[in-house]
């Protein structure tokens, strides 16, 4: 579904991607995981636009992304910090959103109510705690019903129940069959939710698995302690 | 005014006294002018009806009244120059003259005085004549409440309205002139009175003066000519209380004074002019009680002229109020009101207490450098201009009122 | 692009400083018309300020503002939208947010006390040099990625347009005072929209006599119909080419 091929991107003198090929396909759940510096936020925005490669190409359902800007009408992307317009209420940024891509499909209220959103949507932006701004972004990614999703770290700040409620909302979604991605420093939240791993280490693809795979190769049933052992290789 | 009112009593005495009145008309024994004329004796008064009358070149050779009434009319048919005044003690009164001849070699008029003394013109409506009221060597004459109106567009093709040369002691009163070349032109005219004429939209200047001594203009107004009124090469003008206005232009002046001296300006008004006064060699001058408003540059004072006296004068609402084109300055600037002063007054004598500089940097700029105009009202100019009144550097040192005036003068 | 000007101008317009902004030149015109006796003089003060306030007041506000909604922008961007919209949009709404302060402010003032050819010639300068510098902040913007930075490049341009230009054009008149500068100058103002603005309102107050040959020159090429238009023209340009370049560098810009 989401094709990079060598990418490569420099931001001066840090190589933030250094020719990093993946391939991500339908019903899979990837964790980006990787120290901080990687290239993980990079490589995600890269596959959002946000980024234009210096070389390379990403492709999404086999069009190169540079040109079809609508592939991002198939994604949902819920950002690390989530940075809104300081003047709109909860309510406004969600009817925004809504009127920007008017989409036909289904809307996907499920989070907000969740969430208990509805209850402050008079609440201007500016005033929101760092956890509320994220369950915000957090139901906007999930709110058109996206094939894709894109969460980078999706759960730093949240609350724990809010932070389950999340983790319930992702399973659920796989189970449709829908690709998610994941980037998380929290090792032990991704156990059961994630089906491939890539890591990620100075702008490199280091490896990109399956879980089974990792757990045979590694010999070890936890997430974190098969990464560790990786790493420690 | 005094000599002017014996004279006309003398005048009116001297018709009235042996001489027989002859009436010209369509249904009188006398048809034409000229057949009168023929008729008539020294003295004489000759009464036009009303009507077109062809009369070619009419020319008055004897000492006669010739009066019309309700303003028969007088056509040259382009052809000719109407009345020929050629002897003393003439006068012509209420009569329209129309369509003189124009030429390029001679200077055919609505009404020429050749060699006379003592002819009045009064009350008499001149329209498209080439020139209008012509005057050569014509002394003790009266151009009174004449009304010239041509429609000319090109100053080469067109006449001077009321045309004065080598002549003395004239007094032009009243007279309204428009459409001509120049208003009224003197040209060695000497001991003569201009008084309130009005001259407006003439081509060239309203007031056309040239080696003319010892004359007066008084309350007259100068409106909308081409280049304003120009005195040149003269000594002993008294200018007051005439109102200069509108004359705005490339190269339009309220007046432009030249190789003038020993002369009065005072109580004048100039008005949105393009300069107030354009003074260049000119010496011994005293203005007094000029108000200087809304014009582009107030004075324009060259570096030829010295012993100009300013005092008691208002500059109000002026671009520039005082531009000048050297540094060295021989002319005094004291008591003047100008509304850009900054200053103070301390002890409340309604006297600044600080000089005022009426010549801002810029204005030095562009007198230096003319295309530099584009800078005009440009912020970068504004700036130069305050910090030219911090430290002056550029400015003449000596260009300045010592003793402004607080308030303007009730002018 | 509708939707996103109409959410970038509804949150401009609700801008304390855009408000700020409009009651201080309706307050400014109202004063300088009713103090001055004449309405041309009032008409010639108001020159002074939509020359030095408006450029000012464009280039520093759309900097800032361009700055304060980069959390915007970058949201804007991941959703389906072309970039060349939101850019746009944001162009958009800056110039016509803009446009509409300086309108009421000081363009309803001029209507009421000088509704003449030069009142209309002021609004529309004043109005298109709003736009132009709401372009060349934008400009200044995308290529420097720190805030104050940014706003630093701003303020420099606004002096280098309103003050060191003028400088510099004085400094090469008196280089060259030996040659005939006039027609040359018309090429010269083309290149500061401010000047070119300022010669336009300034040729239409019929004040261009005071500017002796020079005015004579520029009245011959601006008082044409032709020479108008390219001179309107030239504005446009001004505005177009930085909010093109902009809108280049913003495609290709990284979030």
């Amino acid at each position: 579904m989401i094709i990079a091929n060598n990418v490569s991107k420099q931001f001066g003198k840090l190589k933030a991607l250094d020719n990093v090929s993946v391939q991500c396909n339908k019903g899979e759940c990837i964790a980006l995981i990787g120290p901080n510096g990687s290239g993980k936020t990079t490589l995600i925005k890269s596959i959002l636009g946000m980024v234009v490669p210096d070389s390379g190409f990403i492709t999404f359902n086999g069009n190169n992304i540079l040109h079809h800007w609508q592939y991002r009408t198939h994604i949902g992307y819920m950002p690390q910090i989530g940075r809104y317009p300081d003047n709109m209420s909860i309510g406004q940024v969600l009817e925004m959103m809504k009127d920007i891509r008017s989409t036909s499909t289904q809307l996907d209220e499920d989070l907000i109510k969740r969430f208990d959103l509805e209850h402050m949507l008079h609440k201007r932006m500016r005033t929101l705690s760092g956890g509320t701004r994220q369950k915000v972004s957090a139901s906007l990614a999930f709110l058109f019903n996206p094939d894709v999703l894109i969460l980078d770290e999706p759960t730093a700040g949240l609350d724990p129940v809010a932070s389950e409620i999340l983790k319930e909302k992702i399973i659920e979604e796989k189970k449709k069959g829908k690709l998610v991605m994941i980037t998380s420093h929290i090792l032990s939240e991704l156990d059961d939710l994630v089906t491939h791993i890539i890591y990620m280490q100075d702008g490199k693809l280091r490896f990109h698995q399956s879980i089974d795979e990792l757990r045979k190769h590694t010999g070890e049933e936890k997430l974190s302690k098969a990464i560790a052992n990786v790493m420690t290789k | 005014m005094k000599i002017f009112i014996t004279i006309l009593a003398l005048l009116s005495l001297l018709s009235s006294g042996h001489a027989s009145t002859i009436r010209v008309g369509k249904n009188l024994p006398f048809k034409t002018i000229t057949e009168a004329l023929q008729k008539a004796k020294e003295y004489d008064t000759i009464l036009v009806e009303e009507g077109l009358y062809h009369e070619k070149n009419l020319i008055i050779d004897k000492s006669i009244t010739l009066k019309g009434i309700h303003h028969p009319v007088l056509d040259g048919e382009h052809k000719y120059q109407i009345i020929s005044i050629k002897a003393n003690n003439v006068t012509v009164d209420g009569f329209t003259l129309q369509y003189s001849a124009v030429s390029s070699i001679t200077d055919y008029a609505g009404i020429k005085i050749y060699n006379a003394h003592n002819v009045s013109i009064l009350n008499n409506v001149l329209t498209d004549t080439f020139f209008g009221i012509y005057s050569q060597y014509g002394t003790n004459c009266l151009i009174q409440n004449n009304k010239l109106t041509a429609h000319n567009t090109q100053e080469q093709q067109s006449g001077n309205g009321i045309h004065c040369w080598k002549s003395d002691s004239m007094r032009i009163i009243g007279n309204t002139v428009t459409g001509h070349r120049d208003g009224i032109y003197f040209e060695f005219v000497t001991n003569s009175i201009i008084w309130r004429n009005q001259s407006y939209k003439n081509l060239r200047y309203g007031l056309h003066f040239m080696f003319s001594h010892n004359d007066a203009y008084i309350a007259n107004v100068f409106e909308h000519n081409g280049s304003g009124v120009s005195v040149m090469f003269s000594h002993g003008v008294k200018m007051f209380h005439n109102l200069f206005k509108e004359n705005w232009g490339d190269a339009a002046y309220g007046i432009l004074l030249k190789e003038i001296s020993d002369s009065y300006i005072e109580g004048n008004y100039f008005e949105r002019n393009t300069s107030g006064i354009f003074m260049e060699g000119a010496s011994r001058i005293t203005m007094l009680k000029n108000t200087f408003r809304n014009n582009g540059w107030g004075l324009k004072i060259q570096a030829s002229c010295l012993d100009i006296t300013l005092k008691n004068n208002n500059f109000i609402g002026n671009t520039f109020d005082v531009g000048t084109n050297g540094s060295l300055v021989l002319n005094t600037f004291v008591n003047n009101f100008w509304d850009k002063y900054e200053g103070y007054d301390l002890n409340k004598d309604k006297i600044g207490d600080v000089p005022y500089r009426p010549v801002s940097m810029y204005s030095m700029v562009v007198e230096k450098n003319p295309p530099s105009m584009i800078l005009f009202r440009s912020f970068f100019t504004s700036l130069m201009d305050k910090s030219e009144k911090v430290i002056p550097s550029l400015t003449p040192e000596n260009l300045k009122d010592d003793h402004p005036l607080m308030k303007p003068l009730p002018l | 692009m509708k939707k996103i000007f109409k959410y970038v101008i509804t949150d401009i317009l609700r801008n304390k400083t855009v408000l700020a902004y409009t009651v201080f030149l309706l307050a400014i015109s109202f004063s300088l018309f009713s103090l001055e006796d004449n309405a041309t003089k009032g008409l010639l003060s108001l020159l002074n300020i939509i020359l030095i306030i408006v450029p000012l007041v464009s280039i520093i506000f759309s900097t800032i503002y361009v700055y304060n909604s980069s959390e915007f922008i970058e949201l804007l961007v991941s959703q389906p939208l072309k970039r060349k919209t939101i850019w746009l949009s944001l162009f958009a709404g800056l110039s016509s947010s803009l446009c509409i302060a300086f309108f009421i402010g000081a363009g309803i003032p001029v209507l009421i006390y000088e509704p003449t050819v030069t009142g209309f010639m002021m609004i529309s300068v004043g109005l298109l040099l709003s736009i132009i510098f709401v372009a060349i902040a934008m400009l200044a913007t995308v290529i420097t990625r720190d805030k104050a930075k940014g706003i630093g490049v701003g303020i420099l341009l606004w002096l280098y347009f309103s003050l060191l230009f003028d400088g510099l054009v004085l400094f090469i008149l008196f280089q060259f005072a030996d040659y005939p500068l006039e027609k040359i100058m018309i090429g010269i103002s083309a290149l500061n929209p401010i000047d070119l603005g300022r010669i336009l309102i300034l040729l239409k107050m019929d004040i261009s006599a005071l500017m002796g040959y020079t005015g004579a020159v520029f009245r011959d090429f601006f008082g044409t119909h032709a020479g108008l238009i390219t001179a309107f023209v030239t504005l446009i340009i001004w505005a177009g080419v930085p909010a093109w370049l902009s809108l280049r560098k913003f495609n290709r810009k990284d979030l």
